[in-house]
């Protein structure tokens, strides 16, 4: 049973080829460490994002591995060198089948 | 960055400036906003980065969410939000004198759905309710808080304020002890804000999620060892008309990022 949740995306749409991009994103997610407990002593399984894969043109330019310790609603802030006229595609993937996935449109002069 | 803030009707004036560290209460009212890091503000003004903006979103899609035996949604009678919504949050909480009580915004909500909707309410601190007060609350964002003292909600005004003042629990502190006379003085090494609620429902980073001013207030209470009050009680009712009023003419936040 795969679910998703929302996402939000801070980068600039134009750039200048050679230039540092600063790129934030932010997910929608709980981050259940599966080290917590319910009132009544039993364990509340984990549930979190596991990997985040940024691909820029298909190429990909940053991969993150999750654990347990990040917290919720994970914000990754990170930079990439822009070289050409293309997309950047976001993609998260994470326990029990989740997924989630947006993309930002870059245009480099 | 702090939005325009209105002169009260008492003569007080807001300062987002500094935070005082006089041993005499402040004569000058401050959000917490004005105690966080860099960082933590940032992380509230860019509603890229503010975690809470989830919850607002979520808020949005379920105004328009068809439910209940009337089938209808909040859009269904209110239409669009950013119009009809304007202001609201910021005159909560409000004497109902059809109920014969007090309503926070969320009691307001869940009048809606049990009333207007014929459905189920929903659970305070839960996912859908919270996200629903963020929507709506954020409407007001930037607008002073306009809670006045009226005939209809002078008593829980005065429950309010009385127990603002009363010591409570093991520790057998008063909320006033620490908020109002050692405001700007620390506590375990964080900085004891003067206790508006100008950012309700707040993205608390020690909770990793959106929770109500009702939360926090029961957070305090566990602090100083007192058994909380219930959630959706008289007591916290009357407890958040009273910070409302106190903290009437500042702007609303909402949604707030706290540590």
């Amino acid at each position: 049973m795969s679910k998703t949740s929302r996402t939000l995306v801070t980068m600039p749409t134009t750039a200048k080829k050679g230039e540092i991009l600063e790129i934030r994103i932010i997910v929608q997610h709980d981050m259940e460490s599966g080290f917590r407990h319910t009132e009544t002593g039993q364990r509340v399984p984990r549930d979190i994002i596991r990997d985040f894969l940024c691909t820029y043109n298909g190429v990909e330019v940053f991969r993150v591995e999750l654990h347990p310790a990040m917290g919720a609603n994970p914000l990754i802030i990170f930079t990439t060198v822009a070289t050409e006229s293309g997309t950047l595609e976001f993609k998260w993937s994470g326990d029990n089948g989740y997924t989630s996935s947006t993309s930002s449109k870059l245009t480099v002069t | 960055m702090i939005k325009v803030l209105v002169i009260c009707a008492i003569g007080m004036v807001i300062s987002g400036v500094a935070v005082s560290r006089a041993a005499s209460p402040s004569a000058e009212r401050q959000s917490s906003y004005a105690l966080m890091s860099a960082d933590t503000k940032a992380m509230q003004d860019d509603p890229l980065l503010n975690p809470a903006t989830f919850a607002v979103l979520d808020g949005q899609a379920l105004w328009q969410e068809s439910v209940g035996k009337k089938n209808r949604s909040c859009a269904t009678c209110h239409g669009d939000a950013t119009t009809s919504m304007k202001g609201v949050a910021a005159s909560f909480p409000k004497f109902n004198s059809a109920k014969g009580s007090l309503v926070n915004l969320e009691g307001q909500i869940n009048d809606c759905r049990v009333k207007h909707q014929e459905a189920e309410p929903l659970a305070y601190e839960s996912k859908p309710l919270l996200s629903l007060s963020a929507f709506v609350g954020t409407q007001s964002k930037g607008m002073p808080i306009t809670v006045e003292r009226n005939a209809a909600n002078a008593t829980s005004l005065d429950a309010g304020q009385h127990l603002f003042n009363q010591r409570m629990g093991q520790l057998n502190l008063s909320c006033a002890q620490c908020h109002a006379e050692r405001a700007g003085q620390k506590l375990a090494g964080n900085p004891i804000p003067q206790a508006h609620p100008t950012a309700y429902p707040i993205y608390r980073l020690e909770w990793q999620a959106v929770g109500s001013l009702q939360r926090r207030l029961r957070n305090c209470l566990t602090g100083v060892r007192a058994e909380p009050y219930a959630l959706g009680s008289k007591e916290l009712l009357d407890l958040e008309l009273f910070l409302a009023w106190r903290a009437r003419g500042m702007a609303l936040e909402t949604p707030g990022v706290r540590p």
